[in-house]
């Protein structure tokens, strides 16, 4: 074979055409982005026409009582769904993962995997409905924080769980079992082997249900009380009545964030990943 | 019995064990957050609505255990024909949305899959960054590119693409946009598109090139590999990807809301109305198990694909 690439389509047509699509795909997904941004600093009362630059919206949001408000709660909500979500994700990812038998499996595996797919608004409505039950019975818990925190766990459950456990089905279960050979008890296998090849993916896991959490609409609507309003709720309410450059100022300043945390996040990861790569290949040098 | 050989009987029978542990924690957290929920919205669908709560399904009456059903929001559900055009167009939207994203997400996948391994990471990293920033805010982004004066409504005009849209029914007149079935398809599109992607290219990223070369050895044209060989291997991944996709369509809320307008009916929006606007609870639980129904199948066989996903491997 000579180490010679298949043909898959006219070799010239078929890279090009493929650099074309990609960048097509690329053009798509970050042309909203790209326009937000700009337009956030666009200054004319008519929200598509240019009419010079400017930071007037963002010092309207220094201000802006309820986006800041719901900022704030929107933060706590997404800190304690992200925690939560790691760590019983963990669990249910390593259930899955390692747990081969145990009684209602596939009804497990069921559960975790629907929330990936199933429409908000069912979740939402059935979720608040139950909780109206036992608020009726037991007299709460009220609708606000508690609730919403409660509806974003279930989702961000479901994220957390397939992140963690496509990285646990990688590993080598030898490793474990070595360790467990010299005398190690479960939790301490647990905590000092596996859990450290792992972090990697707690990490993004955390990071993406925290932004999954700050960015939820339907949930928010259907959980929250009078006074726990969510960011996404203050912005959905905007952004159903038009344009509106204060939600553009809103989110520069989330895509800011974000992209950093991300990037920082991604290279901090590629490092570690080299540091580990170069240090097996020492210890295989060396033995 | 001293409580120290009860907790060490207890231990022994495993039922303190640590496996139980990780499984009862996130088990006990689906049963009451996840599965309970949906009996009661079930039970709810069939309730009379008194002042403030619920009656009972069962009631003990004169020595007798009634039990009573309400069927009359299934009836008005089966009988109200906007109900029936409501759940046909979002089948309908959803269906058309998962076909554009596979049609777009196919080749851009196979492309990844096909590119330079260490340009790989960086080109899976762009696909999911979009997905990191808010979803509600990328959707609002398209009220301002499709408006008026917007960018992409300028270009499709330029590109004459609206006397396509037109012509298809689409829109409703040249150059308007936005508030059309067109706006609200392509919203999901944009949204899902990553849906359709990630699963596609790690099914394409690790496929065997071998067998390519196999059969072109054999003798197969570049076009028959690719029909015969790569699409039929890609299986799994195109059907979570659409599953991933079609799925959430059916129940969409924002994206209709924010670009459907008022004429494109989505059953999540109904179930919403029905909910905040009419607070009619047993009609929104009617609604949401119908809807439950319609995407059952679907459901099914995404997670019988996920399952065996994550079996595969190990």
């Amino acid at each position: 074979m000579n180490g010679k690439k298949p043909p898959i389509f006219g070799e010239t047509f078929n890279r090009r055409f493929g650099k074309a699509w990609l960048a097509g795909g690329y053009a798509f997904l970050y042309l909203p982005i790209v326009a937000l941004v700009i337009y956030s600093f666009n200054n004319s009362p008519l929200p598509t026409t240019w009419g010079g630059f400017t930071f007037k919206w963002y010092g309207k949001l220094m201000n802006d009582t309820e986006m800041l408000t719901g900022f704030w709660l929107s933060l706590k909500v997404a800190f304690f769904t992200a925690s939560a979500s790691v760590v019983i994700g963990m669990f249910a990812a390593f259930t899955l993962v390692k747990y081969k038998r145990f009684f209602g499996r596939t009804m497990f595996t069921g559960m975790v995997n629907a929330p990936l797919v199933m429409p908000e608004v069912i979740i939402g409505l059935s979720l608040l409905l139950m909780l109206v039950s036992v608020q009726h019975w037991l007299g709460f818990p009220e609708r606000g924080a508690m609730t919403i925190w409660m509806g974003h766990l279930l989702l961000g459950l479901a994220y957390a769980t397939v992140v963690i456990q496509a990285r646990l089905q990688d590993l080598n279960p030898q490793i474990e079992e070595a360790a467990m050979d010299l005398g190690a008890k479960p939790h301490q296998v647990f905590f000092l082997v596996t859990m450290p090849m792992i972090a990697q993916a707690l990490a993004s896991a955390w990071l993406l249900t925290f932004t999954l959490s700050l960015d939820d609409v339907v949930l928010s609507a259907f959980l929250s009380g009078p006074g726990s309003t969510t960011m996404p709720l203050v912005i959905f309410s905007r952004a159903r009545l038009g344009l509106n450059p204060s939600v553009n100022a809103v989110a520069t300043v989330i895509i800011a964030v974000v992209s950093i945390a991300v990037i920082t996040a991604s290279y901090l990861i590629a490092r570690a990943e080299r540091r580990r790569a170069r240090e097996m290949a020492a210890a295989q040098r060396a033995s | 019995m001293r409580p120290q050989t009860f907790l060490a009987r207890l231990r022994k029978s495993k039922l303190l064990s640590g496996r139980t542990a990780v499984i009862g924690v996130p088990y006990a957290w689906l049963l009451v957050f996840f599965l309970l929920p949906f009996l009661i919205v079930m039970k709810i669908s069939v309730s009379e609505m008194e002042t403030v709560h619920f009656k009972d399904l069962l009631t003990y009456k004169d020595g007798l255990l009634q039990l009573t059903l309400k069927l009359s929001n299934y009836e008005f559900i089966a009988e109200d024909p906007l109900y029936f055009k409501t759940y046909l167009a979002s089948l309908k939207y959803a269906a058309i949305t998962t076909l554009l994203s596979l049609l777009i997400g196919y080749p851009f996948s196979y492309f990844m899959a096909r590119a330079k391994p260490s340009l790989q990471p960086a080109l899976l990293m762009m696909v999911m960054l979009p997905f990191w920033t808010s979803f509600l805010l990328r959707v609002y982004a398209w009220k301002g590119l499709l408006g008026e004066n917007g960018w992409v409504a300028n270009l499709l005009e330029w590109l004459r693409i609206d006397h396509l849209l037109v012509a298809a029914g689409l829109i409703p007149a040249l150059g308007k946009f936005m508030n059309t079935p067109f706006s609200l398809v392509l919203g999901m599109v944009y949204t899902y598109l990553p849906f359709m992607i990630l699963p596609l290219y790690a099914n394409l990223a690790k496929m065997d090139l071998r067998l390519l070369e196999a059969a072109a050895d054999l003798g197969a044209t570049p076009w028959t590999t690719f029909w015969k060989i790569t699409v039929p291997l890609s299986k799994a991944g195109i059907i979570a990807g659409s599953m991933l996709v079609f799925i959430p369509c059916v129940g969409e809320f924002v994206i209709p809301e924010l670009l459907g307008g008022p004429e494109t009916l989505m059953i999540g929006r109904v179930l919403w109305d029905e909910f905040f606007s009419n607070n009619d609870w047993p009609m929104a639980s009617g609604v949401a198990v119908v809807m439950i129904l319609l995407i059952i199948v679907p459901l099914a066989i995404f997670n019988k694909y996920q399952a065996e996903a994550q079996e595969a491997r190990r």
